[in-house]
């Protein structure tokens, strides 16, 4: 328990940094928000009016001190484009962002478990050479390259989605979805490689150990050593791995949403910067933090559950 | 391991689910009275039409609001809100008289006091507002009966534009998010970067609107645009390139071509060094072949201008103002060497990065100049930047970029060249120009007025304030269901002319 509680007052410290470095970064960075959202219309007068009205004429402490109070309250102030609340513009957001990177995890599971766990039984074979191969160069292409190829393929050629037509998950869940799947699709390539690679690799590592002779000698057949021990040691580092790629998915996502045009966090957060809407931009990243810390608080505990022999 | 199976299998189901689903995803039921049209950037405005700045917002909220007055497709005021008005002898007398029954997108009728209060609103100089030194010159406004009338102190041929100014409810308190006007199409809802969702106002006053639900997508990402019209995803774009058109060729698409009503050229800071000399200023002009600028980066689409007028002003626009820098690489030398910059100036072009045509404009700029002795380098920025660098704290040589006019009077492209305007982001000072101008805006005459904003532009030809490039060719697809697009003088939508064929 202690240790629990020791974990958890380190995620709220490094929150806290994050906190105050996003704030102060974007009081040194140039741009100021006022002059971008008059635009061509902005003259000295009409720039200074609408800056002491979004606030920013105050001491940048006081801002920050504000801003900290309010998120307590659930209140991360009040978008300067959109003139409304950033806890109500990035509800759905949230939303969109975290259904498309489950569903990377989804896929990336259901096709990285079957593959990892063929190529690991018949290693050597020469499927899996090809397996092997294949894998080693879906590794190293990025995202949005494969999310413009699958568009092509999947949208233009076979026509099983209809590209740009995202529908809100609010009006139609199962078209949302049936959208989704391909940018996550687009996602989970690379991550579907790793773990391909990491579960052979472990596979290969513990059936080597002295333990699995001894099951042999049990007389338990080949096939119950591998599931019911090997397999079940080689899970440990590939779970951690998983945990991990939730916040690298999460990140991810922001890039495949522009290809797909899904206007999930990637977009806002995107726009926000271009348009110096601050309290967007410093919301998004606290959330993305929060992310990462959470998940990875969330490996570091699930370890022990996963394995007893770990006590830390 | 029994509980991890069943999950598989949960998740296999939900997988084929999504997919079977997705086979029916591109339906095209039903739509015959909808239409999404893709538009480049999201509304990151103020919806209440006083405070919207950015053409993008305007150009939607045209048509949710209305003024007293309304233009048409040629740049002329009709009767909207009000039902006729009425200029007094010597001009400085307006009467409104208010429509019966106009209604608000609320249900509620529009009342004198709503006119009322839309005037005060913006005549108030703390607002912010844009029109606020246009109304400076209202003496008193009141209402009798149904009546509205306006009194001012000057007479102004430009004042009945003005007067589009948009009619809201006095007492919406969420005008900022929630737009309530009298136009064709209400508001019903948005979705930031994702969509913004009209439907048509059934009470309309007028010929309502032919398409009853209209999605307005936003397109973020202008390599996606032709995939999304290819796709079926969006039904109409306004403003596409001249690339992005080649590719929809042979598509189930119309494309239609009109220009952007924008002024583009390479501004110069008339306060940087060399561009105090006039001549270096004239020699710029001389060396930019502006047909080459068009066939080399727009494919041959584009009208060339001289000066800050485009021709859909037909009142104002003189096409001779083009043929007064006809490209001369050696007169352009000559000038150059009496200057004293023979083969030693060099400057730097800063363009907005988001905007590819200047962009392009730009780099062939640079080519040509070379010819002459003279090196310019391309510097490119976020657009941010150039409005707060460039535009407001007007640092910089020279820029590449689109000026066009929020009012459609000649007062909005000129005014700003004024010394001593706020605007005037090129630090354009010429005494003759100032007092031509204070004439046309002080004259109580319009043919004298007209003729005295032509000088104007005369002026700044002459002295080669900028070099004038071209009004830039604009291209609309239209999926070839609907028809009825129509083109404006100023930066607007009309979405209630659209219509199914």
């Amino acid at each position: 328990m202690k240790y629990v509680i020791r974990k958890l007052l380190t995620t709220f410290i490094t929150l806290f940094a994050v906190s105050a470095l996003v704030f102060f970064s974007f009081s040194v960075i140039p741009g100021n928000p006022a002059i971008a959202k008059l635009g061509t219309e902005a003259t000295q007068e009409k720039v200074d009016a609408l800056t002491h009205e979004m606030g920013l004429d105050r001491p940048v402490y006081v801002r920050y001190g504000e801003w900290i109070a309010g998120i307590f309250h659930g209140d991360f102030g009040k978008s300067y484009s959109y003139n409304t609340s950033v806890t109500s513009l990035l509800k759905e957001k949230i939303g969109t962002t975290l259904i498309l990177s489950l569903l990377a995890i989804a896929l990336t599971m259901l096709i990285a478990f079957p593959f990892g766990i063929y190529c690991a039984r018949k290693s050597d074979s020469k499927l899996d050479l090809i397996l092997t191969g294949i894998n080693q160069l879906i590794m190293a292409v990025p995202s949005f390259f494969s999310g413009i190829l699958i568009t092509l393929i999947f949208g233009f050629v076979f026509k099983l989605f209809t590209p740009g037509a995202y529908v809100s998950y609010k009006l139609n869940f199962g078209r949302c979805v049936a959208y989704l799947l391909f940018p996550a699709l687009s996602i989970a390539l690379p991550k579907i490689s790793m773990v391909v690679k990491l579960l052979k690799d472990t596979t290969l590592k513990e059936a080597d150990k002295e333990y699995v002779v001894t099951a042999f000698s049990r007389g338990n057949a080949t096939k119950a050593v591998f599931y019911k021990h090997v397999l079940k040691n080689a899970m440990i580092p590939v779970i951690t791995f998983l945990g991990m790629t939730f916040a690298d998915i999460i990140a991810g996502s922001i890039i495949v949403e522009q290809v797909f045009s899904v206007p999930g966090l990637g977009r806002i957060l995107l726009t926000s910067i271009s348009g110096r809407d601050y309290p967007v931009v410093e919301a998004i990243i606290l959330l993305l933090a929060v992310f990462v810390v959470v998940s990875n608080l969330l490996v570091d505990l699930l370890y022990r559950l996963f394995d007893p022999r770990i006590k830390v | 391991m029994k509980a991890v199976k069943r999950l598989l299998a949960v998740i296999l189901m939900s997988t084929t689910l999504a997919v079977a689903l997705c086979g029916c995803g591109g339906d095209k039921a039903d739509n015959s009275s909808s239409i999404t049209i893709g538009i480049p950037q999201d509304l990151e405005d103020s919806l209440d039409p006083h405070k919207a700045v950015a053409a993008g917002t305007k150009e939607i909220l045209f048509n949710i609001f209305e003024g007293l007055v309304k233009p048409d497709k040629n740049g002329d005021l009709y009767p909207a809100v009000a039902e006729s008005y009425e200029i007094s002898e010597d001009g400085l007398t307006y009467t409104f008289k208010l429509r019966k029954g106009v209604k608000f997108h609320d249900g509620s009728t529009v009342t004198a006091d709503d006119v009322l209060y839309c005037i005060s609103k913006n005549a108030d100089a703390e607002s912010g507002s844009q029109l606020a030194s246009a109304f400076s010159i209202i003496k008193d406004y009141r209402a009798e009966g149904d009546n509205i009338i306006i009194e001012l102190n000057q007479k102004n041929t430009d004042f009945l534009q003005y007067m589009t100014m948009a009619i809201i409810p006095k007492n919406n308190a969420d005008a900022d998010t929630n737009p309530i006007g009298t136009g064709p199409y209400k508001y019903v809802s948005r979705s930031p970067q994702e969509n913004i969702i009209l439907t048509r106002f059934d009470d309309y006053y007028g010929e309502k609107a032919h398409i009853k639900d209209v999605t307005l997508k936003i397109c973020a990402s202008a390599d996606s645009i032709v995939m999304y019209l290819l796709g079926g995803s969006v039904d109409l774009f306004a403003r596409l390139s001249n690339t992005q058109v080649e590719q929809l060729k042979n598509a189930d698409f119309d494309i239609l071509e009109g220009t952007m009503n924008l002024v583009q050229a390479m501004y110069l800071n008339n306060a940087f060094e060399p561009f105090k000399d006039e001549r270096v200023r004239q020699a710029l002009c001389y060396a930019v072949d502006r047909q080459a600028i068009i066939d080399k980066a727009f494919g041959g689409n584009g009208s060339i201008i001289g000066s800050s007028m485009f021709p859909a002003f037909g009142k104002y626009f003189i096409d001779e103002t083009k043929d007064v820098y006809k490209p001369d690489p050696e007169k352009a030398k000559a000038l150059l060497k009496e200057a004293g910059y023979e083969n030693s100036l060099s400057f730097e072009i800063t363009v907005p990065s988001n905007y590819q045509p200047h962009v392009d404009t730009a780099q062939v700029i640079i080519e040509q100049l070379k010819q002459v002795g003279v090196d310019a380098k391309i510097k490119l920025v976020e657009w941010d930047t150039w409005v707060s660098d460039t535009y407001v704290g007007r640092n910089f040589e020279a820029t590449v970029v689109g000026v066009d006019a929020s009012q459609m009077t000649a007062r909005a492209m000129l005014e700003r060249f004024r010394s001593d305007s706020g605007k005037n982001f090129i630090n354009y000072s010429d005494s003759e120009y100032d007092a031509t101008l204070d004439r046309a805006l002080n004259t109580t005459d319009d043919a004298e007025a007209t003729k005295l904003y032509k000088d104007c532009e005369w002026i700044l030809t002459n002295t080669a304030a900028n070099v004038y490039i071209q009004d830039m060719a604009e291209f609309v697809a239209v999926n070839n269901k609907y028809t009825g697009y129509e083109f404006y003088p100023i930066y607007v939508m009309d979405i209630a002319k659209l219509r199914l064929k």
